[in-house]
């Protein structure tokens, strides 16, 4: 009977880390065959070959698309750390009326639908004359990192203990140097999965990128591999689409790996106590 | 020690608190202007639109035409009496219908399968911290690769998926899954919940792991097998954050695009609300009529968050 539970246990286990694994391993696998391979269904590669890597990173503008993500992506974190580390000092520390009005405001913010801004977005940046550049994106994409920001460091901030900030206090400092000297060095854990989550919610943004930009030079790499298609509309270079979307991938997955505790807990603090 | 007068103590905190709340108010600012002109602006404009008959050529040449892109009635000469709008739009209630079937089965069988992944992650076993890392590898990819990912499994003639049930003798044909009418929906479910499941397994077993290990011990001790344990003492503790948890998912998954939009082109099988806000928007040239979608979606959207928040009584002030 133990043995029975235990097997099974172990077996559930196994199907568990299988699903969750094998489409990016079979992605992996197919990026690296090239010719007629491709249209074997091996579980593993055959012959290895590159060329899919090669193609993606010398025809057309993926490199281009990936640089464009990194630019926008690391703004987004920069501008919401910003804006989001002194918010949180006030709406952690500071009593004032209306502030949990406040924090109840920006929490709704980040539960519309993106789409019911599409409209009116579309008529802001246009008129700004941001279509198509990527500060458009870098705007809108404050909609859902920001709100998330400020609340996960909010709540981070309340939980540091009061004696620090008093001693402060004492000493005649002003809020932005209680800010930045007593708060900032201890915010770094906070920062670090806020950050990241930021950035990968901007890495992976696919909607505004779609409407937002209009040519290839432009694009984002969610758009890029969306829209990556070959000489005729019947010839999808699937090749080329994994080794994408591998590139964009393995970066994102290493770092998750890297800092899973760090991620578990930010994704519980802005779900969980949210 | 510091002594002051009362008096002269008081004013000084009283200013030194005036101080910091004006700070306050500094240091919030541009957080709200960059909240309001992201977010409230563009959606008091999207509500605007849908009350005009604004094109995408040219948003500038619009008329007010009230709630016509709602609902309007024509009489025609010959007597006959015609209903418009997305009201009566059979292709907005289809997408409305999809979306709301892809919400409840999605979130169901995320919550059901993420609730046992984080029973299994809180056991204690070897390699434990293998199995958690390879099942936050779904959440950290891409959607778009995700789609294109399970696209290509999923492909009709090279597919492994068809390949290998083929071999098995489970089906006697290759299918193509994206783009049957049956399967489409039952693909768009499979790649969303291989995606988000581990999401809601992390969130339930960060609650799993903040109960108090005494009451399951005590509970054991008076003679409750594993399978009472789970249903009268583990799920009612961890009921409130499984709540919020399925009220984040339900709320992402209603406004569903991405994925949608990749995997099953052009299917109406499929089509969500967003999806549908979006076609009219900006493929369709019919600018008023997209934002009359964008504008029930979020109000259904808004709708069911209240009502979420009143019936579950979930504190979501922050406050402990």
């Amino acid at each position: 009977m133990w043995m029975l539970k235990r097997t099974a246990f172990t077996l559930l286990v196994g199907a568990i880390v299988f699903v969750a694994v094998f489409p990016f391993y079979y992605a992996i696998v197919t990026s690296l065959k090239s010719g007629t391979d491709l249209f074997r269904a091996d579980l593993w590669p055959t012959t290895v070959s590159l060329a899919n890597y090669r193609n993606v990173l010398t025809e057309g503008s993926f490199v281009r698309n990936l640089i464009n993500s990194l630019f926008v992506s690391g703004a987004v974190v920069a501008l919401s750390l910003l804006l989001g580390v002194t918010s949180a000092y006030a709406l952690a520390r500071i009593r004032f009326r209306g502030r949990s009005a406040l924090l109840f405001t920006i929490l709704s913010v980040s539960m519309f639908p993106q789409v019911a801004l599409l409209a009116g977005l579309f008529e802001l940046v246009r008129m700004f004359g941001l279509y198509n550049s990527l500060f458009a994106l870098i705007f809108s994409y404050m909609i859902f990192t920001l709100p998330f920001t400020v609340w996960v460091l909010t709540t981070f901030v309340r939980d540091l203990p009061v004696e620090v900030e008093e001693a402060a206090i004492l000493d005649g400092a002003t809020p932005w140097i209680i800010i930045t000297q007593v708060f900032l060095p201890l915010m770094w854990p906070a920062l670090a999965t806020t950050g990241l989550l930021a950035f990968i919610g901007a890495w992976n943004e696919f909607l505004f990128a779609l409407t937002f930009t209009s040519n290839n030079a432009q694009r984002t790499v969610p758009v890029a591999i969306a829209l990556l298609s070959g000489n005729s509309q019947f010839e999808i270079p699937w090749g080329n689409i994994m080794a994408a979307s591998v590139i964009v991938t393995a970066p994102l997955v290493v770092l998750v790996l890297i800092f899973q505790r760090k991620i578990v807990s930010g994704l519980t603090a802005g779900g969980v106590k949210g | 020690m510091i002594r002051m007068e009362p008096e002269k103590a008081r004013a000084a905190h009283s200013s030194l608190t005036a101080q910091r709340v004006r700070s306050a108010w500094l240091f919030l600012g541009p957080m709200l202007l960059v909240l309001a002109a992201a977010a409230g602006w563009p959606l008091a404009r999207t509500v605007y639109f849908s009350f005009t008959d604004a094109s995408l050529a040219d948003l500038d040449a619009r008329q007010w035409v009230g709630f016509g892109n709602y609902f309007s009635v024509f009489s025609m000469p010959s007597g006959r009496v015609l209903y418009d709008g997305l009201l009566v739009d059979p292709v907005w209630w289809r997408a409305v219908w999809n979306t709301a079937r892809f919400a409840v089965i999605s979130v169901t069988c995320e919550t059901i399968l993420g609730m046992i992944v984080a029973l299994v992650l809180n056991a204690k076993f070897p390699g434990r911290g293998i199995v958690r890392a390879a099942i936050l590898i779904p959440w950290a990819i891409p959607t778009i690769v995700s789609a294109k990912m399970w696209q290509w499994m999923l492909n009709d003639q090279f597919g492994i998926i068809n390949v290998v049930l083929l071999n098995l003798g489970l089906t006697s044909a290759k299918i193509a899954w994206t783009a049957n009418a049956d399967t489409a929906m039952a693909a768009i479910l499979v790649v969303d919940i291989w995606k988000t499941t581990p999401f809601m397994a992390l969130l339930i077993l960060a609650a799993l792991q903040m109960l108090p290990r005494e009451i399951i011990e005590v509970a054991r001790l008076d003679g409750a097998n594993p399978w009472q344990i789970f249903w009268r003492v583990t799920l009612p503790l961890i009921r409130p954050a499984v709540m919020v948890a399925v009220i984040f998912r339900a709320l992402d998954a209603l406004r569903i695009f991405d994925l949608i939009y990749v995997l099953t082109p052009n299917n109406v099988h499929t089509k969500s609300m967003s999806v549908f806000a979006r076609e009219n928007l900006f493929e369709f040239d019919k600018f008023a009529y997209g934002s009359a979608a964008s504008t029930l979606l979020f109000l259904i959207l808004a709708l069911l968050t209240i009502a979420y928040i009143r019936i579950g009584r979930i504190s979501l002030d922050g406050g402990r």
